[in-house]
């Protein structure tokens, strides 16, 4: 096989994209030597197994991917607005939706709010670390090479094109030739692994690791989001592994479960892809839930409103998610009966869902509103979300769905929900956590002229959108061919570009923040609102976590702790802390199954063999390995506390 | 004092001006919203029963939500004591409240749906005092990215276009020859899937004479922009005529001749005098992967529709 074979040629797009990749590794590379910061790097962050450091690279990465993924949507919205420059040729349109639609949801949604978890959780609970520090290395590298996996697509191989649903038989070996469709099996199989493994390793740490005293329905709202997510990970991921490995065998193995060939059901793959689906949306939208439930009630300054009917209304919704698969393809003619019983089931959730904005809005009631970025992040997204959550209804309707689906109206509705809901609460939960994570916090002016222009632009984006739906303009279209389509899709892209500004503004608001922002003295960074045990800890958080664990029989145990006085440094109680030691394994492991995944996508066995029994020998390692961690002496506890804590 | 007074008469205008566009909107006469048959019109009076509920809910969140932000925000002049309660966490009766009105919502909902779910199975009835028609049979089959009409009774085939006799139930057997698609001609109603290996039904009807847009909506690759097709809606003389025109003057449409059109790739419009039917029932087990096997090599070339796109030939 010939280089040219394998790079993507003839795009001048992919050439820029190319030539900038490669510009920006060289500089880089050249900032890390210039600066002698390889061993750091190496020591400090590729080995840890630092529940709060992982969190940071998921975040890291996930806003990254936030980027990728946005720099596809404004193409896709130019091609629409200005279908006559011939900006993009059908094929290029494909692949990019389909990258648009898999790293939103794979790649970026799901890694940030798992970024978020990885740091808040922990030190909600009290714990130390996760349950599994290793495996929680582990977790992020498979994310992480499952996501390069996928990235480099573009330039090597070709990118998949079929939909990030990657329906068969159109995503079979027949019809879609070539590596592309490869890319997306093996970068979601591997990124997979560490998502399954980050469900198990939340639900033990949840589960096994809570402070003395705390019960469950002690626990802080977002930890229990956490907690059902990742019941929902647990069992909704195992459909995904199963569907994508037998997907895998049909294209490179020649098996026919998928294929129009040999009597195979390319229907069954849109029933195995949707039960792990639909729950998936509900993976990244109830840690969303979560963030909101925190922000809300902290700068409402008020205990959240009916606390059990939030929790039990999030477990109705996670059991409802896995009996309203059907509802995305009514059209696929199962009969008015299971159409009948799947609308029932999804407008069902519906309710669960309505208490909980009535919660939130009874939490705002009798409250000292305080409007900070955070807050207007969360109370953004009530109005905006009732907007998708009752089109979200209309689409329930099996009959109505027949004329909504596949069309633009499907679109506005599931951008809607997943924006306003996910995306504002990745936005709302990293700049309320940021003090506690970095040690200041991000400037409140940027902040709000980066909201201002997203959320605005983020209406006029998709508002329009099921405008175009009711008349007729279906989804995945590469050019606005019909006239009257054209007026609102160029509001359309007006509005994105105006998301598109307040990303980047945010992203300014990072370095700004980071060079002028005032350094947090306290752990309890606003104002002294915080409610729940993450601002016990002092800023930043030291690598133990706490001192010494406090004693909880409530919620909002931080409130009281500030009234008795007491803090997570009780000099009497000292102990040495056992702590996990860093590793090179996980990340060594996961780049040798990046290689066999790499091999497999080219259909290299050879590669593919090499890597996997790489990955075995890694796990024998493993099992020989004998490393218990290591104990922090009280002497260094002391002087790590009075420095943080100016005593 | 007076600039807030100012503020808030601009706050009031926020509701007007989605008022104006909603109506600038209505003047789009948006496709779905304007029936032009009777299932179409069994989808929009749904869609608009829901829409009231839909509006009742978002007018109370948001009055709600307004009241809340603006009579409890930290630094409202006048704010009192009793304004503030920061342990109130609970009121059982108001929660059962809000509990239960979303219960009935969607009970009101699912009756209208679940009824409309059945009715769109069977072929629409007629109004009152017009005699029950037998619905005429089309089968519909696509193949990548074209359409194929197929009238059994008729002993005819067109490609990429449709005429229809209004007044009557047509009875769409759909299925594809390859990948899967959608028919969907919003004026008329919605869509369902053809997949290769399956025969899925779809009833729909015109009562208005004209020309309507017909596509694929699902999407299947390179060609899927442009496989669409025109509607053409007429009266049931003109619609034997332009039968009797076909049967007599057009090709019959040979099995060489299917072939050559199955090959991926798009076509222009055609009219045969018979159909494949008797060929390739690709429904069936036996022919599902007949297309994929016979031109698996032609799949991976790929069309650079642009160009085509620029000849017009499919507008």
């Amino acid at each position: 096989m010939h280089i040219t074979d394998i790079l993507v040629t003839g795009e001048p797009i992919i050439y820029g994209a190319m030539v900038s990749m490669v510009l920006v590794g060289i500089a880089l590379l050249f900032l890390l030597t210039y600066f002698k910061k390889w061993g750091w790097l190496w020591r400090e962050w590729l080995t840890t197994v630092d529940h709060k450091k992982i969190g940071v690279m998921y975040i890291l990465s996930a806003l990254l991917m936030l980027f990728r993924g946005g720099v596809d949507a404004m193409m896709m919205r130019v091609q629409l607005a200005f279908p006559d420059l011939g900006f993009l040729n059908s094929q290029h349109y494909n692949e990019i939706f389909t990258t648009h639609g898999t790293i939103m949801i794979i790649f970026m949604a799901m890694p940030f709010l798992i970024g978020l978890m990885n740091i808040i959780v922990p030190l909600q609970i009290g714990a130390r670390d996760f349950a599994f520090p290793y495996l929680n290395a582990l977790s992020f590298w498979s994310f992480f090479f499952g996501m390069a996996l996928f990235n480099i697509s573009f330039v090597i191989g070709g990118a998949p094109d079929a939909g990030w649903t990657s329906y068969t038989p159109l995503s079979g070996a027949a019809m879609s030739p070539g590596p592309g469709q490869n890319f997306y099996l093996m970068g979601l199989q591997l990124s997979g692994i560490g998502t399954l493994a980050t469900g198990i390793n939340l639900m033990v740490t949840i589960l096994k690791m809570r402070a003395p005293g705390m019960k469950l329905f002690h626990m802080p709202i977002f930890t229990w989001s956490t907690l059902v997510t990742s019941f929902i990970i647990v069992f909704a991921f195992p459909i995904l592994t199963v569907a994508l490995a037998l997907l895998t065998l049909d294209r490179i193995f020649g098996s026919q479960f998928f294929t129009l060939t040999g009597e195979g059901m390319p229907m069954m793959w849109a029933n195995l892809f949707w039960m792990w689906g639909h729950p998936e949306v509900y993976i990244v939208i109830l840690p969303a839930f979560g963030i909101f439930s925190e922000v809300i009630a902290t700068f409402a300054k008020k205990r959240l409103f009916g606390y059990n009917v939030m929790v039990w209304s999030m477990i109705v919704i996670a059991l409802l998610s896995f009996l309203v698969w059907v509802h995305h393809f009514f059209t696929m003619g199962a009969g008015a009966f299971v159409n009948s019983i799947f609308s029932i089931s999804t407008m069902l959730i519906a309710v669960p869902t309505g208490v909980k904005i009535f919660n939130w809005l009874a939490t705002l009631y009798k409250s000292k509103i305080e409007f900070t970025v955070p807050m207007m992040w969360s109370l953004a997204f009530i109005p905006s979300f009732i907007l998708g959550g009752v089109t979200g209804v209309m689409l329930g309707m099996a009959a109505a769905d027949y004329q909504f689906h596949n069309s633009y109206f499907l679109i506005a509705h599931f951008h809607y929900v997943l924006i306003a809901g996910t995306v504002f609460a990745c936005f709302a939960g990293l700049t309320f956590w940021y003090p506690k994570m970095f040690g200041h916090k991000m400037n409140e002016r940027i902040g709000k002229w980066a909201f201002w222009l997203f959320f605005f632009g983020f209406h006029v984006c998709f508002f329009p959108q099921y405008f175009l739906g009711l008349d007729g303009m279906p989804r995945r279209l590469f050019i606005t061919n019909v006239a009257e389509w054209l007026p609102l899709n160029v509001i359309s892209t007006v509005g994105a570009f105006g998301m598109g500004l307040g990303f980047m503004v945010f992203v300014y608001n990072v370095y700004y923040s980071f060079r002028y922002s005032e350094r947090e003295t306290t752990g309890d960074s606003w104002n002294g609102n915080g409610r729940t045990l993450e601002w016990a800890t002092t800023t930043p958080v030291p690598y133990y976590n706490f001192a010494t664990v406090p004693y909880v029989d409530e919620i909002d145990p931080y409130l009281r702790m500030k009234e008795e006085g007491k803090t997570t440094y009780e000099e009497s109680e000292l102990k040495p802390i056992h702590m996990p030691s860093y590793t090179a394994q996980p990340i060594l492991f996961m780049a040798l199954l990046g290689l066999a995944s790499f091999g497999l996508v080219f259909e290299w066995m050879y590669v593919a063999i090499f890597g996997l029994i790489g990955g075995v020998i890694m796990m024998i390692v493993r099992s020989f390995d004998y490393d218990d961690g290591y104990y922090v002496p009280v002497d260094e506890i002391k002087r790590t506390e009075k420095k943080a804590r100016g005593l | 004092m007076k600039a807030k007074h100012l503020r808030n008469r601009w706050l009031g205008l926020l509701p007007l001006s989605l008022i104006i566009f909603l109506s600038g909107c209505g003047q789009l006469e948006m496709t779905i919203l304007d029936p032009k048959g009777p299932v179409s019109q069994m989808q929009y009076d749904l869609i608009v029963y829901a829409f009231w509920f839909m509006i009742g809910i978002i007018v109370v969140v948001f009055a709600l939500f307004a009241y809340m932000l603006i009579k409890y925000r930290e630094n409202r002049p006048g704010r009192k004591d009793k304004d503030y309660d920061p342990n109130l966490h609970g009121n059982t009766m108001i929660e059962i409240v809000w509990t239960v009105i979303p219960f009935i919502i969607v009970a009101l909902l699912s009756i209208p749906t679940v009824t409309t779910n059945y009715a769109l199975e069977k072929p629409p009835e007629p109004e009152a005092g017009e005699e029950v028609k037998e619905p005429l049979v089309i089968h519909a089959t696509t193949a990548d990215w074209k359409w194929f009409f197929s009238y059994p009774e008729q002993d005819i085939e067109t490609v990429n276009y449709l005429h229809i006799p209004t007044d009557r139930p047509i009875e769409f057997r759909l299925t594809s020859a390859d990948s899967m698609s959608a028919l969907w001609i919003p004026a008329l109603g919605g869509q369902k899937y053809n997949m290769a290996g399956m025969r899925t039904k779809l009833y729909l009807q015109a009562d208005e004479e004209g020309i309507y847009d017909g596509r694929n909506s699902n999407f299947n690759g390179e060609g899927f922009a442009a496989q669409t097709f025109k509607v053409h809606a007429e009266g049931e003389d003109e619609f034997n005529a332009w039968v009797e025109e076909v049967s007599s003057e057009a090709p019959e449409l040979t099995r060489e001749r299917y072939n050559e059109l199955l090959k991926p790739g798009l076509t222009d419009k055609e009219t045969f005098s018979s159909t494949h039917l008797e060929y390739l029932q690709h429904h069936t087990n036996e022919d599902m992967g007949y297309v994929v096997e016979q031109y698996r090599d032609l799949f991976k070339e790929k069309l650079h529709l642009y160009e085509i796109e620029k000849q017009e030939t499919w507008k």
